[in-house]
């Protein structure tokens, strides 16, 4: 796997909007072409990088950056409701209703099993 | 409890009075939770593993996890190869872990299979110097890096941009900041985020604070890396903090969906501060942390007791303990933020102690987080090294040869940077219709020692503005947007770098930090910048480029300048040959660049005063004096006895250019002597003329009190180094062979020359 990515396999690598990432430039900034829906990471380049953690030794945090990759798909309030459903020990049918609906609505089934694992492990 | 000041000497009681002994200092509880290792209620260690799952941790069957057992059981152990590594005893897992010449990737596979209580087990065999030296092998990331804390008590953007811009240019990879009032987060960070990349395009930074506003600023691209993931080796350490280890295990996948590094934060002391430590030893409560932020899919940690740490540190072992800790996170393959942030101890010499234990292997970030400015403004509570230390540990690098991850600077660039971060935020505060920041401030936060120097400020606008602005759709986009428009291009052009990496999201691996490349970024990493170390000759080792910059601390002097002559002061004439003289008199012999080639003593006394004050001495008990220079050594041991084998008395004055000056007599062997004024930057013109004084009452044969010497423990150490430049001088100008000479003082007063010698004490 090459890494950096940046430099190593830079034309591969698009922006969560989907356009590459070579327009983050000033000329597109100035000239208003540039949104926050280019912002962040493609779930795909998470993936990418899942694989080099993986071949460098760093399986779990391979395992995190899957996660991440399903993660990128969901809203930022989505993300904020289930923190704080885990947080604050919500009863299993809503943290289990929550597990579904993002593997139904965001195909994150990764998320969902890990969920579901710490519904599991409440007393 | 016993009065030991009452009864102690003047001795102990001045020891008591030293800042060491404001620190509490307790003898262990094991019961309770205060020892570091070796709790009584630490289980034993032990796995099983059946068909592909861990199904006993620690003595404790799945049954009987709790949730931590259960999280580390299913994320952070190996089954493949638990019960390989767990059959290696820990003395010999201790020796692999120590050993160069075992590779720190089978140490890793191995320690992949190792339980909480067992990686405790393993920590118990080794010394400090021994985990040392595993810590330096186990290190992730072959480049040294340091974390900066940023922050002020009024939460000023112009001063907390200027400080961030500082802590860029000095070569911080991390800035964090975090808020003394809790609504300020966002404008902080956008602060610092602005302030970091003037001085240096591609610092990460993060503002500590709760993580659902944490979250909302880096969605917005605000924040560059998260810290604030605590976790606690203890059931309900966490409930307390109404986490889980899976609520955070989620939030390390969030971040990491909107591009940001994760690193989680734990350490010895936190459980039992917390009344949950029931017996069990701090490690092996931080061993359970470590692996459940390995499970959890964290890249690092920023582990050695952090906030705690003045509790380990007050028990038997705690320096130690808190190594091991740093030492356990590198080995299951963390990065390390490896403490030295919080204060440690009233005592300089123990956090020296403690931080050389970090230092000198060298860590993924030396400390976790630096105060770049005064501790007084040091909203973490931490500043166990601030601003005021800075020369200090660039002076400590530049001792051992080895990178604290600090550059030195010098105070132009500094200040360049800090007003160019100010004008920076100004201009976008005016541009994204935030409250104005005005010139005055600018030119405060320039040269501020801390907040209290700014103009006063309205904080309930700033607030209400900071609580508009995050809850705006504004991004980093418009803030580089608004840089482009105000002529500030390069931190433009830094901000969008800044977004291209977190779309490639390199730094994501572990240990990643952003460095320059070209006029770009690029990613260094556990990936493609491995800490590979088998021995002497292997590897991070300081050179080159790094190496100069390193040493090149701006306060150094170049020895030529110091050690200039200038013009030669020429205070003499010189006569014919010395002769043997008759009694009674005194000679007094100067060495071979005295008022000639060097015009003045360390102590900054010109040659001149020094002659004349002698001269009035020896004049006052009636005795006749001679002057002679003695040319073939700058010894003044030797110069004293060749003149007193001139004297007619027998006795003579030696001098050295340095000031230092002897009363010698003929019969005496050349090291012997009557007197020795040795430290010569202490004596004055009084002393000069007491010796003059008592080098004539020698020669009459009368009774003589010796000039009184004044101890200055210090005086070697201030002057060692003009010492060396001066004498370098003298031994120059000593000629093989050459004979004594008459000399006569010239009667000009050459007030020019006499400072020309002060100049040069003072270089």
């Amino acid at each position: 796997m090459r890494y950096p990515l940046y430099r190593e396999a830079r034309s591969r690598i698009t922006l969560p909007s989907g356009r590459p990432i070579e327009d983050i430039t000033r000329e597109q900034l100035e000239a208003g072409r540039l949104a926050t829906g280019d912002l962040g990471i493609h779930e795909e380049t998470l993936r990418q990088q899942a694989r080099i953690a993986e071949e460098a030794g760093f399986a779990a945090l391979a395992r995190n950056l899957e996660r991440a990759a399903e993660l990128t798909r969901l809203p930022d309030a989505k993300i904020l409701e289930i923190y704080e459903a885990l947080r604050r020990g919500e009863r299993r049918a809503a943290l289990e209703a929550l597990a579904r609906e993002i593997e139904e609505a965001h195909g994150a089934c990764l998320t969902a099993a890990f969920l579901r694992e710490a519904v599991a492990a409440e007393p | 409890m016993k009065d030991d000041r009452s009864t102690g000497s003047r001795r102990s009681r001045e020891r008591e009075a030293q800042p060491v002994r404001r620190d509490t200092t307790i003898h262990e509880w094991p019961e309770a939770g205060l020892v570091l290792m070796r709790g009584p209620a630490d289980p034993p260690s032990s796995v099983r593993v059946e068909s592909g799952r861990v199904v006993e941790l620690d003595g404790r069957a799945e049954a009987a996890f709790d949730s931590i057992d259960r999280f580390i059981a299913r994320h952070a152990i190996d089954p493949r190869v638990a019960e390989e590594a767990m059959a290696v005893p820990p003395l010999s897992m201790a020796r692999r872990l120590f050993h160069p010449d075992v590779a720190a990737s089978e140490v890793r596979r191995l320690f992949g299979g190792l339980t909480p209580a067992r990686l405790v087990e393993v920590m118990a065999e080794l010394d400090v110097l021994e985990m040392m030296l595993a810590l330096r092998k186990m290190r992730l990331r072959s480049r040294i890096a340091n974390q900066a804390h940023v922050t002020n008590l009024r939460d000023h953007p112009a001063l907390l941009a200027a400080d961030a811009a500082e802590a860029g240019l000095r070569g911080f990879a991390e800035v964090e900041t975090t808020v003394g009032v809790a609504g300020m987060a966002p404008l902080n960070a956008v602060a610092i985020l602005i302030g970091s990349q003037v001085g240096r395009p591609g610092v990460l930074t993060q503002a500590a604070v709760e993580e659902g506003v944490n979250l909302r600023l880096a969605m917005k691209g605000l924040v560059s890396y998260a810290e604030t993931l605590s976790v606690y080796g203890d059931e309900e350490s966490f409930r307390d903090g109404d986490d889980t280890p899976w609520s955070k295990a989620f939030l390390a996948s969030a971040y990491a969906s909107r591009g940001v590094k994760v690193r989680f934060t734990s350490g010895s002391g936190s459980e039992v501060l917390l009344g949950h430590a029931r017996g069990r030893s701090m490690l092996y409560l931080e061993a359970r942390c470590i692996l459940l932020v390995k499970g959890a899919g964290s890249q690092g940690i920023q582990n050695g007791a952090i906030s705690c740490i003045a509790l380990p540190l007050s028990l038997p072992g705690g320096i130690r303990g808190v190594l091991a800790e740093n030492l356990i996170a590198a080995s299951v393959g963390l990065e390390v933020a490896s403490g030295n942030d919080a204060m440690a101890s009233h005592s300089e010499m123990r956090k020296t102690a403690k931080l050389m234990l970090q230092l000198i292997p060298g860590t993924d970030f030396v400390t976790s987080g630096y105060s770049v400015m005064p501790r007084q403004d040091n909203l973490f509570g931490g500043g166990n090294f601030d601003a005021n230390d800075l020369d200090a540990w660039t002076l400590v690098q530049r001792d051992l040869g080895l990178d604290g991850g600090i550059t030195p600077k010098g105070e132009d660039e500094v200040r360049r940077v800090r007003r160019r971060a100010a004008a920076a935020v100004q201009a976008v505060w005016t541009e994204m219709g935030l409250p104005a920041i005005g010139e005055a401030e600018v030119d405060a936060a320039v040269d501020a020692r801390d907040s209290g120097d700014l103009p006063p400020r309205s904080r309930s606008a700033d607030v209400e503005a900071a609580r508009r602005f995050l809850e705006s759709p504004a991004t980093v986009l418009d803030l580089a947007a608004a840089l482009a428009r105000t002529g500030f291009a390069r931190e433009a052009e830094a901000l969008l770098a800044l977004t291209r990496q977190r779309a490639a999201g390199d730094y994501l691996q572990p240990a990643g930090i952003l460095v320059e490349d070209g006029v770009d970024l690029v990613a260094v990493s556990a990936v493609n910048d491995p800490h590979v170390y088998s021995g002497p000759g292997t590897g991070g080792r300081v050179e080159g480029e790094r190496r100069r910059q390193l040493e090149d601390v701006p306060f150094a002097v170049d020895p030529r300048a110091l050690g200039r002559v200038g013009e030669p002061p020429d205070i003499f004439d010189e006569g014919d040959a010395a002769r043997p003289g008759d009694a009674p008199e005194v000679v007094v012999a100067v060495g071979p660049a005295f008022g000639g080639r060097l015009g003045a003593t360390l102590g900054g006394l010109s040659h001149r005063e020094v002659v004349e004050r002698v001269l009035e001495g020896v004049r006052q008990e009636q005795v006749p004096a001679r002057l002679v220079r003695v040319r073939h050594t700058a010894d003044c041991a030797f110069i004293g006895h060749e003149a007193a084998r001139l004297s007619g008395s027998g006795v003579a004055i030696g001098i050295q250019s340095r000031g230092t000056a002897v009363i010698h007599r003929r019969d005496l062997s050349p090291l012997d002597n009557l007197e020795l004024l040795s430290h010569a930057p202490n004596l004055t013109g009084d002393s000069y003329r007491s010796l003059g004084r008592n080098a004539a009452r020698y020669a009459l044969g009368k009774s003589t009190e010796p000039v009184p010497v004044r101890i200055d423990n210090m005086a070697r150490l201030k002057h060692i180094v003009q010492s060396t430049l001066l004498h370098r001088v003298e031994v120059e100008a000593a000629t093989p062979g050459a004979l004594p000479v008459e000399l006569s003082l010239r009667d000009v007063v050459v007030a020019a020359k006499a400072d020309a010698g002060s100049e040069r004490q003072g270089a």
